[in-house]
């Protein structure tokens, strides 16, 4: 059993980590953007953010004071148990949340979208979001935050067959290059891919492909997996880099979900995680136990699978 | 790498005088000491629209500007903590800015992504303000190393955290970066320019969409903003 206490205080610490600590594989492909950039302005910009990372750490203060909309991604072992179940465990997140936001402290960004009502403690009506995902043969539920800004660097196209691989590419430089004038998209940033689904799945597929995936990693699918390296080079080959200066420094890494869609569609949405990509996970155990990681390790091949039924594949069970 | 390391660097006191501003080149990085308060829509359309009287007489505080919500908690005994601050998208003030030059004296806007080459010539040049850009975004923990002091919220209770007016006492405020100068040029549309020569090209070979959208520009050059 997993003590509702327990989770809150495991929320609650996440939201400190989320906002001050980078994540390492991020901050390792920053540096390498850096040190591969020939924009002066880009450069310097790249340098300042990789100063700011030391002193957010150094202080103990959030790196960046748009603090975002802060929310949560649970995923539960099919055999974890919660003490007061997931009403306790939402709770105990709203909690977590409030706490954090004057603790840290966030800003407390959510308010009401008609009448500006702000509680300043980011929690309202559908706020935080908690999504959940599940994961077969486990005992233990993964908590995760992401403290993600929400103005720019998003969107949607409703794309057909026949525009290919054309019109992904297509729309891709489109959102680039809007979003990194001026450097709104806050970019470098980690972008995600959405395509398929119906229209809130795509959105959604692509959102946690920016924000649950760490640089580096690769979609299974290694057709996916090479448009993944190809959209990434392309956004690097705008001519633009960090505060839409110029200089080639766009996308971090580029990853895409997909999901079965429409016969007649191919719904792509497209984020841009940015220069601040705040996430952090943590893994309840049943005995007590909790550990904390930067990989969300979200999309799991029970995440991806395809089939009716679920047989973990051999080549899986080592990551269960 | 370029060379980052090199680029000419400039203290300001403020209030910044305009000899201060005269000096200052696009692409100057900047770090002010002194005192500097936050407003934004909030603050301007109390004083702007409703008419209601600044809580302070800026001619003794400051001219400088800062478009900026911090996060920041007020603790049980009222005091205020200031922990990290980054600016907000600046060009959404535009409307306001004439105005605020007037009722305000600022001469130094600092914000986030500047805001456009005709609202500099129209509004910043004839108020003798120039436009710094934080870096980023953001440098909040940098910047907020930067604040030594919260000396007052105005309107906490009115307009809430986000949109109060917050007088900070600063030091080594920065890095900032000059976006504007007192001729009204802009360095984000100096760099659009550079990057719209070239990207026609990058869409050469791409085959047409199947179907045109409502409200889709082909217009590479069209900046959305």
């Amino acid at each position: 059993m997993i003590a509702k206490e327990a989770v809150e205080q495991a929320a609650y610490e996440i939201m400190f980590k989320a906002g001050i600590d980078i994540p390492d594989d991020y901050l390792a492909g920053i540096k390498k953007m850096a040190s591969a950039e020939d924009g002066d302005l880009s450069a310097f910009v790249l340098e300042a953010m990789l100063e700011n990372y030391e002193a957010a750490k150094e202080d103990r203060r959030p790196m960046c004071a748009d603090t975002g909309v802060p929310r949560y991604y649970v995923k539960a072992g099919n055999e974890a148990k919660l003490e007061g179940g997931f009403i306790a465990l939402e709770e105990s997140l709203r909690s977590a949340t409030a706490r954090a936001t004057h603790d840290i402290p966030l800003r407390p960004n959510r308010v009401h979208p008609l009448w500006r009502t702000d509680h300043n403690n980011n929690i309202g009506i559908n706020a935080p979001e908690i999504e959940y995902s599940f994961e077969p043969d486990a005992d233990w539920v993964d908590i995760t935050t992401v403290h993600k800004g929400g103005l720019f660097g998003t969107d949607y196209r409703m794309l057909f067959p026949g525009d290919g691989i054309d019109g992904i590419k297509r729309f891709f430089l489109d959102g680039m290059i809007a979003f990194g004038k001026r450097g709104l998209a806050c970019q470098p940033a980690i972008v995600g891919v959405g395509l398929g689904g119906s229209k809130d799945t795509c959105m959604v597929l692509g959102k946690q492909a920016a924000c649950l995936r760490t640089v580096g990693d690769r979609n299974p699918d290694p057709k996916i997996a090479a448009l993944e390296l190809e959209l990434q080079e392309l956004g690097n080959s705008i001519g633009m880099g960090a505060m839409g200066f110029v200089g080639k420094s766009m996308v971090v890494d580029c990853h895409i979900e997909v999901g079965y869609t429409h016969t007649g569609g191919m719904p792509m949405s497209l984020h841009a995680f940015c220069l601040s990509s705040r996430r952090a996970t943590v893994r309840l155990h049943a005995d007590g136990r909790k550990e904390f990681r930067t990989d969300p390790n979200w999309f799991t091949p029970y995440m991806r699978r395809e089939t009716v039924s679920w047989e973990m594949p051999a080549s899986a069970k080592r990551s269960a | 790498m370029g060379n980052a390391r090199e680029r000419k660097t400039v203290r300001l006191k403020t209030p910044v005088s305009d000899a201060d501003l005269a000096g200052l080149e696009l692409g100057d990085v900047v770090y002010l000491d002194g005192l500097i308060y936050t407003a934004r829509e909030g603050v301007y359309k109390k004083v702007l629209q409703d008419g209601e009287a600044p809580p302070v007489d800026f001619a003794d505080l400051t001219n400088v500007n800062f478009h900026c919500s911090p996060a920041a908690a007020v603790e049980a005994d009222g005091s205020l903590r200031v922990s990290a601050v980054t600016a907000t998208a600046s060009f959404r003030f535009s409307k306001w800015m004439k105005d605020w030059f007037a009722a305000s004296g600022a001469k130094l806007i600092v914000g986030k992504g500047g805001m456009s080459e005709e609202d500099y010539k129209n509004l910043f040049v004839p108020a003798g303000a120039v436009y710094l850009t934080t870096v980023g975004y953001g440098t909040g923990a940098l910047l907020g190393r930067g604040i030594k002091n919260v000396r007052a919220a105005h309107w906490l209770d009115e307009l809430g955290i986000a949109q109060a007016m917050w007088v900070l006492e600063v030091e080594k405020f920065g890095p900032l970066l000059v976006e504007s100068d007192l001729q009204g040029n802009s360095l984000f549309e100096r760099n659009n320019r550079e990057i719209n020569a070239g990207i026609e090209k990058l869409y050469e070979g791409l085959k047409k969409p199947s179907l045109q959208r409502y409200g889709e520009t082909d217009d590479r050059e069209q900046e959305l903003i």
